[in-house]
Parts: structure tokens; C-alpha cells; sequence
């Protein structure tokens, strides 16, 4: 018997994923430019973040006539966003047949408690963390991929950065810990008991781990591939640059060749202006998007 | 014997894990230059799309090609599958054309229809192999030269011509290591 929606049906497309760049795309004209660009999938959205920032409000799913025309218009996976614990929409995206969904910060909360429970779907799940202990929640609940939060639609990449060596410095730490330690940071770092014991034992998160939140330049996405992430998600940093095509394909081949500084240097060069940037500490604590889910 | 595995993007690392695992030194291959002492290369999973703009970006299709007309071995699983085959259907893609293959892109559908099934594979011996085939492309025809080594629902899954062995599916995902010493004995 053939098995779908099976764990590893789920964590396999991740794997698969892996050491390209999904980019965030509001039509099908854009998703086009993405994948030609060589994006290994698209997200499809309304509103890149930086435009959800602007505008405020409530930010929702995105019509499903907008998401079936991107999943027409591409060969390459379209994922969409759900907003935390909003399990409908999560039904709506699934029956749309979208090949990923992303639990997003990026939209406003639905449920201040409770994550959507993933393991009720068949359609895979990635959530944002910023630290090792909401990986292994969102995990626990079914995630079969990660990304850091950074701080979405500010082309700042300093949050990003700050998840990722959180999330590596706590993995490196309860690799150093005798077995009967794991239960006491299990206990510190809010996280079930048994991820924490396999984060321990075999070093490195259970799934495929991405960057996301920030990154506007090619420097930007080696830079997150050198600290250990998996692969790489670009939010606002391709269509609010000045020249998107060039951007988004120099942002890839800096994914691929991202410890080779020769390669970086030219591939960065000529792209035109990168999104305009915010200040993290220019940000209202109630306006940061990472500390929305738990 | 080094086997190169093509890290262009995908799951190379998974076949890097499954070759250090029967002993099998390996190296990424993402330039020209890395293909120059590599005994066999693997092109891994991921996205064919990306992984045929890269090859071309970075050179690395002529090289490829040329080597494997020398007798190179070769292993493509799902992207690699199709990037090997001849034609790819209704596609503009550029691949690296090395086996008489004909292959469509995504025939299973979606992530939806994703799926993992236990699959006869005779020459891996009677135990069947755990096949897991994500997002998955059908090979629709094989050339005279061609063997094929397995099917599931009557479509061609696995095939070899020469020293090229193609699966649509991934044996990198599971921790069985009868597909890899196959390919190392071809």
C-alpha cells in the first residue's frame, strides 16, 4: 500500500529543499521572475511583509484564486501562509493543495495559546523559532521543517542571525550533557522531553532547519548558510529592490556558492538598490512580528 | 575511490551520508574544477529547475557530459533522474541528455500525492526496497539500450543504461544501503 502524508513524505520535501532559496511572491508574474530565477519553491501571499508592516491591521491568509493562479503559473512548490493556530485556514490551504504551509508570525495570530496541531494534516508544515526550545514545540506539534523568525519585512538581517546562533549555541550545549541533565533543560527550555534527548544525542535539530527574516542581499543569505542554516527564505528582499530579477538570482547562486567569497563578490555585484532597511530598536515592542506564537 | 555528489542544491548531503556509511569517500561538486578526481558522480534530489539553471550558470553541463561519455559512472535520483534523461516533456528545461530516457516532471501531482511504498527491486535482492517518491517525476519511455530494474504501477521507477543508473524516487531518505552498493558495483 502506498502511504502518503507519512513523516517522511513530509520531512523528504524538505530535504529536498535544501541549499535553495524559497521566495515570497503576492502574483503570478512575480512567481514566474522567481522561478526563473532558479527559487526551489515560492510562497505565495498577498502582501510581501514589509507592505503587511506598513499597512497594519489584520493580516490574513491570501484569497485562494490568487493561490491557485501562482500554483498554475509555476512547475516548482507553492507554499502559503496560515496564521498561528488558525487551523482552518490551514483546511482551506490543504484542500487548495498547496505543497507546504507556513504557520507565520508574518500574519496576525488567530490563537494566543495554541499552535495549529499539524500532525492532523497530510500537507506538511514550517513554523519560525527563535530559539532551540520553540523548535522542538513546533516540532512536537508536527512541524517537519524550521525556520528562524528573524524580524520579517525589515531587510535587517540582525534577528535572524541572533535565532540561528541561539538555536546552534543551545544544540552545541546539550550535546555536552550527561543523560540524566536532559530532563532539567528539557524543563528550562520548554520543550518535550524526547526531541531534547535526540537534539542531544545526534547533534543537530530532527528537521531541516531555513533562515528567514531579513536577509536582503546575497551576503545576507551566505552569510546565514555559513552559520549552519539549511537553506534560505527571502521575504521582501527580492520585490522591494530595485532590480528583482538580478537580486533573486544572485541571492540563489550565493545560496549555492556560499563559501566561496570569489563567487559572492561577483555575483553581488550591479544588482541596484537592496530594500530599504528598518532599525530593529526603531520598532515598537507590540509591532515585532517574532514575539507573535510561543 | 571518491564519489562526487553534484551540491549544486537538494539532498546531497544525504547521499554523502549514505556513501561515508559503506565507507565511501565523497566530495561536493559545485565547479568544473571539483569534477576533476571524482571516480562516479551522484545528482541528488531537489528542485530540477534550479539545479539545471546552476549547471549552466557555473559551466559545469559540457564537463559533465563529457565525462560520462568517457565512462564516468553515473546516478541520478528524482531531479537527477530527469536532468539525465534524453527529453523531458512539455519542458524547455535544459538537462544533461546522457540516457535514452523520456521523463514528465511532477506525473504523480503535488506534495498531496507524495508517498512511500515497499518496491520489488530484483537486482537489490528479495527484500523489497522502502521507496519514498516526493513530488516525483514518471519515466514515460525508455530507449532499446535501456534496463529497466523496476516499476511501480506499471510506470518505470528505476533504469540503467551503461554505467548510468536513474530512480525517480530517493534511496538517500531511507537507511538502507542496498541501492548505493548497487550503483558502486556498476
Amino acid at each position: 500500500m502506498a502511504q502518503k502524508g507519512t513523516w517522511t513524505v513530509k520531512t523528504g520535501l524538505a530535504e529536498m529543499l535544501k541549499g535553495g532559496v524559497i521566495m515570497d511572491v503576492t502574483t503570478p508574474e512575480q512567481a514566474k521572475i522567481a522561478e526563473e530565477a532558479g527559487a526551489c519553491a515560492v510562497m505565495a501571499l498577498e502582501r510581501v511583509p514589509a507592505d503587511i508592516r506598513a499597512a497594519g491591521g489584520v493580516a490574513r491568509m491570501a484569497d485562494p484564486t490568487v493561490i491557485k493562479k501562482i500554483m498554475e503559473a509555476v512547475t516548482i512548490p507553492v507554499m502559503a501562509k496560515a496564521r498561528i493556530g488558525h487551523f482552518v485556514e490551514a483546511q482551506i490551504l490543504q484542500e487548495l493543495g498547496v505543497d507546504y504551509i507556513d504557520e507565520s508570525e508574518v500574519l496576525t495570530p488567530a490563537d494566543e495559546q495554541h499552535h495549529i496541531n499539524k500532525h492532523a494534516f497530510n500537507v506538511p508544515f514550517v513554523c519560525g523559532a527563535r530559539n532551540l526550545g520553540e523548535a522542538l514545540r513546533r516540532i512536537g506539534e508536527g512541524a517537519a521543517m524550521i525556520r528562524t523568525k528573524g524580524e520579517p519585512g525589515t531587510g535587517n538581517v540582525v534577528e535572524a542571525v541572533r535565532h540561528m546562533r541561539l538555536v546552534a549555541g543551545e544544540i552545541r550545549r546539550l550535546s555536552n550533557l550527561l543523560e540524566e541533565e536532559i530532563m532539567s533543560a528539557a524543563k528550562e527550555m520548554r520543550a518535550p522531553y524526547d526531541l531534547v534527548l535526540k537534539v542531544a544525542r545526534e547533534g543537530k535539530l530532527p528537521v531541516v532547519n531555513f533562515a528567514a527574516g531579513g536577509i536582503a542581499t546575497p551576503a545576507d543569505a551566505a552569510m546565514m548558510m555559513q552559520l549552519g542554516c539549511d537553506g534560505i527564505f527571502v521575504g521582501s528582499g527580492v520585490f522591494k529592490s530595485e532590480n528583482a530579477p538580478a537580486r533573486a538570482r544572485a541571492i540563489v547562486a550565493a545560496t549555492t556558492h556560499y563559501n566561496d567569497p570569489a563567487i559572492l563578490a561577483e555575483v553581488s555585484k550591479d544588482l541596484g538598490t537592496a530594500m530599504p532597511g528598518l532599525e530593529i530598536a526603531t520598532i515598537l515592542p507590540e509591532q515585532r512580528m517574532q514575539d507573535r506564537g510561543w | 575511490m571518491i564519489v562526487g555528489v553534484l551540491a549544486l542544491q537538494g539532498a546531497f548531503r544525504e547521499h554523502q551520508l549514505v556513501l561515508a556509511g559503506l565507507g565511501v569517500s565523497t566530495c561536493q561538486v559545485r565547479k568544473p574544477g571539483d569534477l576533476q578526481s571524482i571516480d562516479a558522480l551522484i545528482i541528488p534530489g531537489g528542485e530540477s529547475t534550479t539545479i539545471s539553471k546552476l549547471l549552466a550558470d557555473f559551466e559545469l553541463f559540457d564537463k559533465i557530459c563529457s565525462m560520462v561519455e568517457e565512462g564516468l559512472p553515473i546516478l541520478g535520483t528524482c531531479a537527477g533522474a530527469i536532468l539525465m534523461a534524453k527529453e523531458i516533456e512539455d519542458s524547455t528545461l535544459p538537462g544533461l541528455g546522457l540516457m535514452d530516457l523520456k521523463v514528465r516532471r511532477n506525473a504523480f501531482g503535488r506534495q498531496a500525492d507524495s508517498f512511500e511504498e515497499d518496491l520489488p527491486i530484483p537486482v537489490l535482492g528479495e527484500e523489497p526496497f522502502r521507496a519514498v517518491f516526493i513530488r516525483a517525476p514518471q519515466i514515460t519511455g525508455a530507449g532499446p539500450d535501456v534496463e529497466i530494474l523496476a516499476s511501480y504501477d506499471s510506470q518505470i521507477v528505476m533504469a540503467r543504461q551503461n554505467k548510468m543508473l536513474a530512480a525517480t524516487f530517493h534511496p538517500e531518505l531511507t537507511a538502507d544501503q542496498r541501492f548505493h552498493k548497487y550503483f558502486l558495483s556498476l
